[in-house]
């Protein structure tokens, strides 16, 4: 446990000194700043389109992250040949890999809570500093607390695709796991269309095969639920709970697949 | 390197400074470069726009939103009738699609479209559509019933509809008490100068958004303009009556003493006087511009 605690904060003291991670958040913030201003142009809207906006932000930013860093956890180690040395020391394969997705998940949960927070700061400086009627007759409201559960949806996606991305990374080229991934991404935003195959072909086989895959691969879709929080409608305990449980157990057979290929990989 | 550094930031400088003042030079020569001369909606299909969005179908509306804002804007300033408005049904469909709750892209929306051209498009038709499609979507916002039934009221003059608009809002659950005595009101009275104003008056109190209190506000503003033009007319055919001829400008009024100096409308602007016919209307010119059509001023009846 130990040695995955080690490795995992080293990922994240590597990212953290890593500048395109540095701008990322930086342009995030900026973004949702920036986001006032857009909210000028509209009639009335402002408060709906900031947390729009800072909601999408969050989720496309810590895509991004969880993508192009989670690809390169284990290729990096290969091409730099410091999996040798590490090879050396008593570390394990699982301990490795976990870590380095430990070390992942917690740089992305520092870049979520930096973007949350300045979300809520752009939002509380709108409501203390702005004209009352940017208040007035919203949805939900301004500070909702419910936008966390959005924000914290939105956090347990990204590390099951940063799972993904590992996954990918143990066995195959950067170029090539940003790809699966990001097309796991959106397969996984439209699963739901394969559970209703069977109003679309008439071959049982075509949808049984479809359906197998609606439960197999990743369902993304559940776990945006930016627009029902934004709009102040309720989101079930149970709901977010179920979502929740059912990434955690995703997440745990991704990285299982991953300790089962890499433990299996020869690097002489 | 570094101790050439300065050297190259001031060469950065100047190179920028350069290309800046180029641009700035070559605008003034052959002019400024013009926008694409008509906008164009690439993807007319919401339901595509939903899912190519991914999960950011929310965000996407509100840009399309913000689209149809600045289309609308941009349609009131246009000088080519022929661009104004077009896109703005498409924009505010789609942007429904994507959010189906974005309740003031139905309400705003409806407002915009029913608005009578310079001003809007004209087109209740498109704007019963939208709320209609907003019901669909949400049975339970009175808000959009009761739109629909400005909309009868205001734009088609169907008492008839817009009273049984206001009825169905007012059954819905949480919808306000004044909605019943509303439809009773308009069933009964139709389209009398007052049961438009204590409409208005009703949307002007309890609208809890700026731009619908604004927009109510102008209304009222138009109807207390209907008042004063009536009062105004009836002073021109008097003054008419007492010098035999008919006054071709309000000089001709004030010169009868009728008046001080040339009225203005409650936005400020002077009103114009029509030398061919006597009618007195806003000016062109006139935020009030253009006034609602009134039942009676359309049968060529002088309104009450």
């Amino acid at each position: 446990m130990r040695v995955i605690r080690t490795i995992a904060v080293n990922v994240f003291r590597e990212s953290v000194r890593d500048k395109v991670l540095y701008n990322l958040v930086l342009f995030a913030v900026l973004l949702i700043l920036a986001s006032y201003l857009i909210g000028q142009l509209t009639a009335g809207q402002d408060m709906k389109i900031i947390k729009d906006l800072g909601l999408s932000a969050t989720s496309i930013f810590g895509l991004f992250i969880a993508v192009f860093i989670g690809i390169g956890l284990v290729w990096k180690e290969v091409e730099r040949r410091s999996i040798y040395s590490l090879q050396a020391k008593p570390i394990t394969r699982v301990d490795f890999l976990l870590g380095k997705y430990a070390g992942l998940v917690l740089t992305l949960l520092v870049n979520v809570a930096v973007m949350a927070a300045a979300l809520y700061a752009v939002l509380g400086a709108m409501t203390l500093f702005g004209s009352p009627a940017l208040t007035a007759g919203l949805d939900a409201p301004a500070l909702d607390p419910r936008l966390l559960v959005a924000i914290g949806l939105i956090f347990v996606e990204l590390a099951l695709v940063t799972a993904l991305a590992l996954f990918f990374s143990t066995f195959s080229s950067p170029m090539l796991s940003a790809v699966f991934t990001f097309g796991l991404y959106v397969v996984g935003q439209f699963n739901a269309d394969l559970k209703h195959f069977e109003q679309v072909v008439s071959s049982p086989a075509a949808a049984w095969l479809a359906r197998a895959l609606y439960y197999l691969l990743p369902n993304l879709a559940p776990f945006d639920i930016k627009a029902q929080v934004v709009h102040g409608q309720p989101v079930a305990a149970g709901y977010v709970a179920m979502t929740v449980g059912y990434a955690v157990v995703y997440i745990a057979f991704v990285l299982l697949a991953s300790v089962v290929v890499f433990t299996r990989r020869d690097f002489k | 390197m570094t101790r050439g550094r300065p050297v190259l930031f001031v060469a950065m400088a100047l190179l920028l400074v350069t290309a800046v003042g180029l641009e700035i030079l070559r605008d003034r020569r052959y002019g400024e470069p013009r926008p694409a001369a008509q906008s164009i909606l690439y993807v007319r299909s919401g339901d595509f726009l939903k899912r190519a969005s991914l999960s950011n179908a929310s965000l996407l509306a509100d840009l399309y939103w913000i689209r149809a804002i600045q289309h609308y804007g941009g349609g009131r300033r246009s000088k080519d009738p022929g661009e104004r408005y077009e896109m703005l049904y498409p924009l505010l469909d789609i942007t429904t699609t994507l959010d189906p709750k974005f309740t003031i892209a139905y309400r705003f929306g409806a407002v915009f479209l029913t608005e009578k051209p310079p001003g809007g498009p004209g087109r209740p038709d498109q704007a019963i559509a939208l709320l209609q499609k907003g019901l669909r979507h949400d049975p339970r916002k009175w808000q959009y019933e009761h739109d629909l039934g400005f909309v009868y009221y205001w734009s088609l003059q169907d008492y008839r509809k817009a009273a049984e608009a206001f009825r169905a809002a007012a059954d819905v659950p949480g919808a306000p008490w004044w909605l019943r005595s509303l439809a009773g009101i308009v069933a009964v009275q139709g389209g009398d100068r007052d049961t438009s104003r204590r409409l208005w008056l009703q949307i002007y109190e309890s609208a809890d958004n700026e731009w619908l209190r604004d927009n109510a506000q102008l209304r009222l503003a138009q109807l207390t303009a209907l008042d004063r033009i009536d009062y105004l007319e009836a002073m021109v055919s008097e003054v008419a009556r007492r010098i035999g001829s008919r006054p071709t400008s309000w000089a001709d009024v004030i010169r009868a003493g009728r008046l001080l100096r040339p009225p203005l409308d409650p936005a400020g602007t002077p009103f114009v006087l029509d030398p061919q016919t006597g009618r007195v209307n806003v000016s062109a010119d006139s935020k009030l511009y253009p006034l609602p059509t009134e039942p009676a001023a359309r049968l060529g009846r002088a309104p009450s």
